[in-house]
């Protein structure tokens, strides 16, 4: 097998090298045939470290890293359909067909959308497609509703290639998370499609559907229902827990991921595994996922201690944070990106830290926004060379004191 | 027809001429030194009034008259200006001539004098006006001054007139508050793009219409 697609690269190969017909679409072979194959060229000379860990290897564990997520929110999709339909016990074949209808084609069309116009930039350009698109691809789809059109998660898509990554260079020279630009972007130009309380299911819509949704059924989020500041049955509180149970939200089912939320960020326990994954083979920074923990549980006790007459999300504990929202998807994938993320060990503590700080700020403090994962990763991209710089300068200052001193 | 032998040789140049030198003035800062897309200055009213197409013109129109009048006298007594205080001088002929232009559209289109609000009063402290009057009308001629007057109003209304269309028709779907869109489209399930409302959208249309320009023209920044 491999022999044969061996072959069926090489005698193509002439086509597409330089001076042969094709060689406009270079990237599209050289990307064909190192998704096949171990690539052809060989280092040819002076010393070097060379490890098993490719870029190619890289990401695809970053993919098997996700598979969790994808599993649980996959079914999660179906699951909360039915209970919007108010179906008490579904089926898991039905849960996971229902899931699979509405996952899935979001998941090709931002494979497809985003691939085309990383290809042309790729041929316009003269440089390879990057296997960071695979993951950013993957990525995306997972922090969006469910019930979002294709077509606008095909814009989406398409301006976190080109204005997240591909105007500045490619891979490896955006400043910002090319997935959470393109959440962004869908975020600030159709909010109708991607915040509320209306958009986090499938109840009521496409094939499977059992039928309408049932009177009384809210679709809310856990953090839009703790941010509204009235238990369900329209009661002020300003008991942010009181609130959740009055929604029927326990701890463990927003831990385990059986909410109402993006695809693929449900989960914290899904994550969580991931996060275990990626720290354990080397490729993702435990100083950030760590960071931004202390960062959220410190930002939210404190919001505790103060307390609050009027804003609910001030009572909202510590440990309920964590689970609820995107942050633990947030912080294990997104802010873990290594290039929009700071580089220096204690860069990166600090780096994490800001971003658990930002999360709960927004959460608790802004009312427009019950999530605030995405803005404050975004937002500490920006600075993460800053941080780095001044810990470089730092480290110099001290090693330049000690040299005098020696 | 003339020939080089009867061309009569003066040392005052004529008030109005028109040769491509001339020509120059004017059309310079439609593309190759746009105030906008290569100066990059004036970008804060770029981005406030485009949300519209009406605003953006009355505001293009606006900056034209001024900084074409402001050019004319600013040249006509550029001989007489101390330069201790010359960027005094030009900044009270800017203003009233500002106050002139915003009196004349609250009178005559109030609408739109409402819609632009304080950005009319800004057109004072819009860097293009300094520019030109600082860069060109400080040492050049009256008729050359109005002509860089002009053709740097235009060169700001270009890119005014085409921001403002991309962020009308994809912003709320309308042209000069003409809904073009039709609504079955809204029913088969388009939506408007909430962000070309927003500022934000206005500066990453500019980014993008600063790199079609780029490609087109191959001008890079030298650094």
């Amino acid at each position: 097998m491999k022999k044969f697609i061996e072959s069926q690269f090489d005698a193509q190969r002439h086509l597409f090298e330089k001076g042969g017909k094709l060689h406009w679409a270079w990237p599209l072979f050289e990307g064909q045939e190192t998704f096949f194959l171990t690539p052809k060229h060989k280092t040819k000379h002076g010393a070097h470290v060379r490890d098993r860990m490719d870029m190619k290897r890289l990401m695809i564990f970053v993919l098997y890293a996700l598979a969790p997520a994808i599993a649980i929110g996959w079914y999660n999709i179906g699951y909360q359909a039915f209970l919007a339909e108010g179906v008490a016990a579904p089926g898991l074949v039905d849960c996971i067909l229902r899931g699979g209808l509405a996952m899935l084609p979001l998941i090709v069309t931002s494979y497809a959308a985003g691939g085309v116009a990383e290809l042309l930039f790729c041929i316009v350009r003269k440089h390879e497609i990057n296997e960071g698109f695979l993951v950013t691809a993957m990525l995306y789809p997972l922090t969006l509703p469910p019930s979002i059109p294709l077509w606008m998660a095909a814009i989406g898509i398409i301006f976190g290639v080109v204005i997240g990554k591909e105007v500045f260079g490619g891979v490896g020279m955006n400043i910002l998370n090319p997935a959470l630009t393109a959440r962004a972007f869908v975020f600030f130009t159709y909010p109708a499609a991607i915040s509320g309380a209306a958009v986090w299911d499938m109840g009521g819509k496409g094939f499977l559907s059992s039928g309408p949704v049932v009177d009384g059924y809210t679709g809310a989020t856990p953090l839009l229902a703790a941010s509204g500041g009235a238990l369900k049955d329209g009661t002020a509180s300003i008991d942010a827990v009181a609130i959740l149970n009055s929604y029927g939200f326990a701890w463990s089912d927003m831990a385990f991921g059986f909410i109402p939320g993006s695809m693929g960020e449900v989960s914290a326990v899904a994550a969580l595994l991931g996060a275990v994954f990626l720290v354990a083979t080397g490729i993702a920074s435990w100083r950030i996922m760590v960071g931004a923990a202390v960062g959220l549980v410190a930002t939210a006790a404190l919001f505790n201690g103060i307390g609050s007459d009027t804003v609910s999300m001030m009572s909202l504990p510590p440990h309920y944070h964590l689970v609820m929202g995107g942050f633990m998807f947030g912080a294990v994938f997104m802010a873990t990106d290594p290039c929009s993320a700071a580089v220096t060990p204690i860069g990166r503590l600090i780096y994490g830290f800001f971003i658990g700080v930002m999360c709960a700020l927004v959460r608790v403090v802004n009312p427009a926004y019950p999530e605030g994962m995405m803005l404050a990763i975004l937002f500490m991209n920006v600075f993460a060379p800053l941080i780095d710089y001044f810990i470089v300068k730092q480290t110099t200052r001290r090693r330049a004191a000690r040299m005098a001193t020696a | 027809m003339s020939s080089p032998a009867t061309e009569v040789k003066s040392d005052a140049p004529p008030l109005f001429v028109f040769d491509k030198k001339t020509r120059r003035i004017v059309t310079d800062p439609f593309s190759e030194n746009n105030p906008i897309t290569v100066q990059v200055l004036g970008i804060c009213s770029a981005l406030a009034v485009t949300t519209q197409m009406s605003t953006a013109l009355v505001m293009a129109s606006a900056v034209t008259a001024v900084v074409c009048g402001s050019n004319v006298v600013i040249s006509l007594i550029r001989n007489w200006i101390p330069p201790q205080i010359r960027i005094v001088v030009q900044l009270s002929v800017i203003a009233s001539l500002v106050i002139i232009v915003d009196q004349f559209l609250q009178a005559y289109l109030f609408d739109v004098s409402k819609q632009l609000s304080v950005f009319v009063g800004l057109i004072i402290t819009n860097c293009i006006l300094m520019g030109r009057a600082e860069a060109f009308a400080m040492a050049n001629p009256p008729w050359q001054s109005f002509l860089d007057g002009l053709g740097n109003g235009l060169g700001y209304g270009i890119i005014l007139v085409t921001i403002s269309f991309f962020r009308e028709l994809l912003g709320s779907g309308k042209l000069f508050g003409f809904k073009l869109v039709p609504a079955a489209l809204y029913e088969a399930g388009y939506a408007n793009m909430g962000l070309m409302v927003l500022a934000p959208g206005a500066f990453i249309l500019l980014g993008l219409l600063i790199w079609a320009q780029r490609t087109y023209t191959g001008f890079v920044e030298e650094t």
